[in-house]
């Protein structure tokens, strides 16, 4: 068994882009979740529309800031559709209508009529849109090996596309704990526990609720970018597994933290690879072939979402007498 | 306090076993595992009312690819066919023309790829009375950039064509209006609708008696499908008794399901918006126990062809028929449970006011059980007879269906048994007839619009009460 293979894989996992997306998506969602208590079951279609804005305005020749601000834009908008109908309703309806409208974007997506734009259910290739992120890169191409982990520094899985994820990471971070002291994340804190008492302290709780989710869907939209930036925009790869890991990562880190996110998708990643590359080695074929190492992964992630939620929800940063979980 | 300490351990282990069991029993039942789609349909042969499409699917190496499907889409309807042992498909159609032939490539064998991607799908012409080929060559790629792709594409869970399982016998995706196209995709959806039925009111029962929106539901479905599969295909059990092993294995998961997880979650006094997750949680750990036992491809229930009734403008299966009305059937006999029994009346008792229920003498937990056996076992009817109409079942059936199912239930009013029929035939009306104006594979997305515009415009749902649910 090499392990020192498997723990350089697994050590990679800490800060691959992969994960830098999944802690923004989980941060999108803990503005919504942690600080406002609304149930987004619908985090992977923002990142779908924040992907699919970025990549077809790149396409149709946008600069770089430009695609950036049509991706928020369109994850703006789409929270607001979103919002009008199923705010003022109980959570639970919400959880259904943001599911179902992840749905619809992913459907619409891969429909074979959108194929000149979206290039249905294959997708677009990363190598259409890449370019402008790459070229403003200020470093030089070639490779760059840092201890054992050897990446190129512009091209696709890139040190490039690592230092601005983690970059956006730390920004969102500072912005989430900014938002946590001040006044307006006190309401949307007072919301998340007695919406009525909100209420009647004057303030419109519609309106908080709705930049919350907008807020949220805009980082999302971010971590839609930065998730399809090493690889290509391909809709049924964000579909619904991919909202319940986020989910999975915020109740892991814990809710209604700062650092909760980023800490639960650390976690998240490198104990799947960790897990899966172990298996691999260790199980002989004739026991598990690896695409069921694979699915044998998502069942773990599964239970311990389950596990999770009943037995500590709120995870591992988490306040248990700050986050009740239940609040309508 | 030490006493509840006590108590909330033991509810804690109670969960853990219960999880265990749930996830055992689940493998045990399923072990007989992977051998998908090595039984191919008997080859067609062409004759003045069927013209044949057919072809050989080799490996780079020329070995034969077997259990490949196809899926052949035209003027005759849809017809999916899968590769035997030698390699060789074929495919029956009914009326001539152009049509598309679309390789799953999700069945290919593993580490097999498609030479031209570009010619999948293609388009052939066939003429009833003669066969025409349609050859998908295996091997690399030709013109493939090297290291475009990611290098952790690997690690990304696959959900690929999760939307259209399938499409049933008959059902049209192209081509102009008319009539009679209209009167067919009624019938489809009058047929899906109520197959939806099936599944969706043990969904609302289960919302009205606990409050629990149960994510988990489409799996009870997609167990259903399964077990029938299983029955059929690898024990070759006739279709009826692995049917009703299905429907017996459905009810059984429901009871060791609200024995075992939600029973103790409700005297833990967990949440309910808590328990919505951990439904979420056991449908993702359902949904890929069941592909790592059963694979990502399709499983054909039956992979004989369907007879075909023609009954003036439309063309229905003789399964679809006999589906119709054992569905129609079994939701006659809910409907007189609930309303003509006590213990009908109980549940619905429990519906209304779960409270007041108990105060007048009622066993709630009782009432919650049978529901969730009762939920169960129509799950999985549904599952099994939705199965035979999508002409194919997958792992991710009832996850695809799910979100049709809360559009359907929400549409009648959440927690209303009745409501979720009428719910269901509207929605299944809708999937089927929205075929003759937008494209069919957007169909899906035409419910879930419809969710949204009734939760902005009636959010009470078509027979719920208005009461105020902000």
């Amino acid at each position: 068994m090499d392990w020192t293979r498997i723990l350089v894989n697994t050590a990679g996992e800490i800060f691959a882009p992969t994960t830098a997306a999944y802690a923004l998506a989980a941060i999108g969602l803990n503005v919504h979740f942690g600080l406002t208590g609304l149930l987004n079951m619908g985090q992977a279609g923002f990142m779908l529309i924040g992907a699919y804005g970025f990549a077809i305005s790149t396409i149709a020749g946008w600069p770089l800031w430009a695609a950036v601000l049509v991706a928020l834009a369109a994850a703006a908008l789409f929270g607001l559709l979103l919002g009008i109908p199923t705010l003022k309703l109980r959570g639970d309806y919400l959880a259904i209508v943001t599911i179902a409208a992840a749905e619809i974007v992913r459907l619409v997506g891969r429909s074979t009529a959108l194929t000149e734009l979206t290039g249905a259910s294959s997708g677009l290739r990363g190598n259409s849109y890449k370019h402008t992120f790459q070229d403003a890169s200020p470093f030089a191409d070639g490779t760059v090996a840092l201890g054992p982990f050897e990446y190129s520094m512009n091209a696709s899985n890139s040190w490039w596309i690592r230092i601005v994820g983690w970059g956006l990471v730390a920004l969102t971070c500072l912005l989430i704990w900014l938002l946590i002291r001040s006044p307006w994340g006190r309401v949307l804190k007072g919301i998340r526990e007695d919406e009525d008492a909100v209420r009647s302290l004057g303030k419109n709780v519609y309106s908080y609720k709705m930049q919350a989710l907008v807020l949220g869907g805009v980082i999302g939209a971010l971590a839609g970018i930065v998730y399809v930036l090493p690889r290509a925009v391909q809709p049924d790869s964000m579909g619904r597994p991919m909202t319940f890991f986020v989910w999975t990562i915020l109740l892991l880190g814990g809710a209604a933290t700062v650092f909760g996110p980023l800490l639960g998708s650390i976690i998240f990643w490198v104990s799947l690879m960790f897990i899966k590359s172990v298996m691999r080695v260790g199980v002989p074929e004739s026991i598990m072939r690896t695409e069921q190492i694979e699915q044998f992964g998502w069942v773990i992630v599964g239970v311990t979402l389950m596990v999770l939620v009943i037995f500590r929800p709120q995870g591992i940063l988490g306040d248990k007498k700050e986050l009740a979980i239940d609040v309508r | 306090m030490r006493s509840a300490a006590t108590r909330d351990r033991s509810t804690a282990a109670g969960v853990l076993l219960a999880l265990g069991v749930l996830v055992l029993t689940t493998l045990f039942t399923l072990v007989p595992a992977p051998s998908a789609g090595a039984a191919a349909a008997g080859p067609c042969v062409a004759d003045a009312a069927t013209g044949c499409i057919n072809g050989t699917v080799t490996t780079a190496d020329r070995q034969p690819a077997v259990g490949v499907v196809l899926e052949v889409d035209g003027p005759g309807g849809t017809v999916q066919a899968s590769t035997g042992t030698d390699g060789r498909w074929s495919a029956p159609v009914t009326a001539a023309g152009q049509y598309t032939v679309t390789l799953d490539t999700t069945t290919l064998p593993p580490g097999e790829q498609l030479r031209d991607p570009s010619g999948n799908p293609r388009t052939v012409t066939v003429e009833l009375g003669s066969s025409a080929g349609a050859l998908f060559p295996l091997g690399e790629p030709a013109g493939t950039a090297p290291g475009d792709q990611a290098t952790d594409d690997a690690s990304e869970p696959s959900d690929d064509a999760s939307s259209d399982v399938g499409a049933p016998v008959g059902s049209s995706a192209s081509g102009s209006f008319s009539w009679s196209r209209l009167a067919q995709q009624a019938t489809n959806g009058l047929v899906f609708g109520v197959l939806l039925a099936l599944a969706s009111v043990g969904l609302s029962l289960i919302y009205g008696t606990t409050g629990l929106s149960n994510f988990a539901h489409g799996e009870q479905v997609t167990l259903g499908a399964i077990m029938a599969y299983v029955g059929c295909q690898l024990l070759h059990l006739p279709l009826l008794v692995s049917g009703l092993i299905a429907v017996l294995v459905g009810a059984a998961s429901g009871w060791v399901q609200d024995a075992g997880l939600w029973h103790p979650l409700r005297r833990r006094r967990v949440g309910i918006t808590q328990q919505m997750i951990v439904t979420i949680g056991l449908s993702m750990a359902l949904q890929y126990t069941y592909q790592f036992f059963l694979g990502g491809g399709q499983l054909r229930i039956v992979t004989t062809n369907p007879t075909m009734l023609t009954l003036g403008p439309v063309r229905i299966t003789m399964t679809s028929v006999v589906s119709l009305v054992l569905s129609a059937l079994v939701l006659a006999a809910v409907a007189w449970f609930l309303l003509g029994t006590r213990i009908g009346r109980a549940t619905r008792a429990v519906s209304d006011n779960p409270a007041l229920a108990s105060a007048s003498g009622i066993t709630v937990d009782r009432i919650v059980r049978l529901v969730w056996v009762l939920g169960s076992s129509l799950a999985a009817l549904g599952g099994v007879l939705m199965g035979l109409y999508l002409n194919a079942t997958n792992w991710n059936m009832g996850g695809a269906l799910l979100l049709l199912m809360f559009a359907a239930v929400t549409l009648g009013g959440l927690g209303q048994a009745f409501g979720a029929l009428a719910g269901s035939i509207v929605i299944g009306l809708v999937v089927e007839m929205s075929n003759l104006v937008i494209p069919s594979d957007m169909r899906y997305a035409g419910a879930l619009l419809i969710l949204i515009l009734v939760l902005l415009l009636r959010p009470q749902g078509i027979l719920g009460r208005a009461e105020r649910i902000g």
